[in-house]
């Protein structure tokens, strides 16, 4: 989503006829500097919400150490050491300047447990490592993927090939990941006991040492985001195959592999580099349910805990970590997309 | 009616039966139960059996009767987050639509900032902090789900607000509520019921997953989502009472997304028209773009 909007209101204007102040800048530097300054400026947004949301919204680790009628006292006792009886500004401001250093702060229900020092980055590398991988591996699969089955759907149009992946796909695109994940685990544990129901790796492991427990959580993603990124392929392959710029090449006696190669394949290709920055961006939404549904020790599964122990801290960076790479991803893709198909240069 | 042609086509007709089905299941289904839902009835994760057909669960409760109880839950859950969200949605997309005042940018920019999140990570932030309830819930999803109704009520409102029959009534002088309510609404309809099937659908997909995460609805409420998560352990041991619920969420999807799908065939109107890069892309089936 974020994508495609910022694809809207970002495209250039056409460079007005250079004033005389001397701000002819080129106009394509002019956009980059634009949409990185946007994204920042997001990523600044993102990290009051993540803020609000985990230390200004009533629940606090005292609560939920204590329970919701635990004596006054002992909270106070709790919010004192956890530093939340300061300032709320200044609370943020400290924050912001520390993840900006790298600090991601103290794992909220150590200190409030009596620690003096727990900071969260050592708690979250690992998870980070195991979900970087699980992402990496999907997305490597899922672009030629996609790009071949979107093709094969959208040259043969109408008849039973497209049929066949049209219905496959609205099938996988309505069903939540962990329904599929959990169907996955019946049919491939319980049915046929081929791979293990759970995906337990040690910390500090690599993941790619133990293939066998990477498959079922990498089919789950790639099932789902497959089912949407072959249709949206599809159709842009055949709004390419009706312009009449293919319509030519064909009368022309261009052989169709070279249509397809030069014609279709190319023109196809730019939009699509915009639907796998938001696939990619799913990815993270998708992730957090995978990991869960095969206990897989990512990132997601980590989030999952922290907000259920009310660790603000752990929830606090493990957000601002995703939303970063979220919007990087963002700005990532529109930066390409612009470089790549000079027609989005100039305004609608 | 002629929103009601989609009934005629290949594709509500499957959805319709399917819908039909999961419906009567979960409206129904609490009057054919043999048990109560939260009553221990045979030993944990028995095999399905003449008193219990489709076993026990892991506390030793009947799954049948977990099963046609676990409905409801998810259907009210997400027909009230969808409603709220057209509401707050609408609301917001016509005022910042219609007003030309300072309120547009504040309202739109917001927009921008909630749909520059991940839907989960955004509820799970508010779930951190304002806990776990069935109201905090159905309100997390709305938040998600509006921001994209009102980017669609925005851009149809700006379009209406400079017709001749707006500029009359401004002309009359009435009110700028009346103006809403009489002049605007009625003409963005279309788009609305053109993205009621895919709303649900998110609607559905968050609510499950976010009650699958264990934020949401607590034990030992009976429902389809919780379930599974609850039953994942005894899969080897009893397998239906993971494989039943997931097949029925799986079906209630598919088949909103059908009828969704065929109502805005009908209507003419092309789904949520995501500003991408891809020209006319009417088939975009943004249900991932929002629920993801």
């Amino acid at each position: 989503m974020g994508v495609s909007a910022s694809a809207g209101d970002g495209r250039l204007t056409p460079a007005p006829t250079p004033g005389p102040s001397g701000r002819d800048a080129h106009p394509l530097a002019r956009f980059v500097a634009r949409r990185v300054a946007q994204g920042v400026a997001t990523l600044l947004v993102a990290s009051v919400c993540v803020f609000i949301g985990t230390s200004v919204l009533p629940g606090s680790p005292a609560t939920a150490l204590l329970g919701r009628d635990a004596n006054a006292k002992a909270v106070a006792e709790i919010d004192h050491r956890l530093g939340y009886d300061k300032p709320i500004v200044g609370r943020y401001l400290s924050w912001l300047e520390g993840a900006l250093h790298g600090d991601l702060g103290n794992s909220s229900i150590d200190i409030a447990q009596g620690a003096t020092k727990a900071p969260v980055w050592p708690i979250i590398r690992s998870p980070l490592a195991d979900t970087a991988t699980l992402a990496v591996i999907t997305i490597i699969l899922l672009i030629p993927l996609s790009l071949l089955m979107g093709l094969v759907a959208g040259l043969t149009a109408g008849r039973w090939p497209d049929h066949l992946l049209s219905t496959l796909t609205l099938v996988f695109i309505s069903m939540p990941e962990f329904v599929v994940g959990s169907l996955l685990i019946a049919v491939f544990f319980v049915a046929f006991n081929l791979l293990p129901p759970v995906s337990l790796v040690a910390p500090g492991v690599f993941p790619l040492l133990h293939p066998n427990v990477l498959v079922l959580p990498v089919l789950t993603l790639l099932g789902i985001s497959l089912a949407w990124t072959v249709r949206l392929i599809r159709v842009g392959v055949i709004e390419v195959v009706k312009t009449d710029y293919v319509r030519l090449a064909r009368l022309h006696g261009i052989s169709e592999r070279r249509v397809l190669r030069r014609y279709v394949l190319r023109n196809a290709l730019a939009p699509s580099i915009q639907i796998f920055a938001l696939s990619i961006q799913y990815l993270f939404g998708g992730v957090i349910v995978t990991e869960t549904v095969f206990s897989y020790p990512g990132l997601g599964r980590q989030l999952v805990n922290a907000v259920t122990s009310h660790d603000n801290t752990e929830v606090q960076a493990i957000a601002l970590i995703l939303a970063t790479i979220y919007i990087l991803i963002n700005v990532v893709a529109d930066l390409l997309v612009i470089v790549l198909v000079p027609k989005l240069r100039t305004t609608s | 009616m002629s929103a009601l042609r989609f009934a005629g086509t290949g594709r509500g007709r499957v959805g319709l039966v399917i819908l039909g089905f999961v419906l009567a299941v979960a409206l129904l289904g609490p009057f054919f139960a043999p048990h109560d839902p939260a009553a221990l009835v045979g030993a944990p994760g028995s095999s399905p059996s003449g008193a219990s057909p489709l076993g026990t669960d892991g506390l030793g409760r009947d799954v049948l009767s977990r099963v046609l109880w676990g409905g409801r839950s998810v259907l009210w859950l997400s027909l009230s987050a969808t409603a709220l969200a057209f509401v707050v949605g609408t609301l917001i997309g016509a005022v910042a639509g219609y007003s030309r005042s300072l309120l547009d940018p504040l309202l739109m920019r917001l927009v921008d900032v909630v749909l520059s999140f991940p839907p989960i990570l955004f509820i799970l932030i508010i779930a951190t902090g304002v806990g776990e309830s069935e109201l905090i819930l159905v309100i997390e999803v709305a938040i998600v789900l509006a921001p994209g109704l009102a980017r669609i009520v925005y851009s149809a409102t700006r379009e209406i607000s400079v017709r001749g029959y707006t500029e009359a009534a401004v002309a009359r002088g009435e009110r700028t509520s009346a103006i809403l309510a009489r002049e605007i609404l009625p003409n963005i309809l279309g788009p609305l019921i053109a993205n009621l099937g895919l709303t649900v659908t998110f609607s559905v997909l968050l609510i499950a997953a976010v009650n699958f995460l264990g934020v949401g609805l607590q034990p030992p409420a009976a429902n389809w989502a919780l379930m599974i998560s609850e039953n994942r352990d005894i899969l080897s041991i009893n397998a239906w009472a993971t494989v039943v619920p997931a097949g029925l969420i799986g079906l209630l999807t598919i088949g909103v997304n059908l009828v969704g799908d065929a109502i805005s065939h009908t209507l003419g109107v092309a789904g949520r028209q995501a500003p991408t890069l891809t020209p006319g892309a009417a088939e975009l089936t943004p249900a991932a773009e929002l629920v993801r």
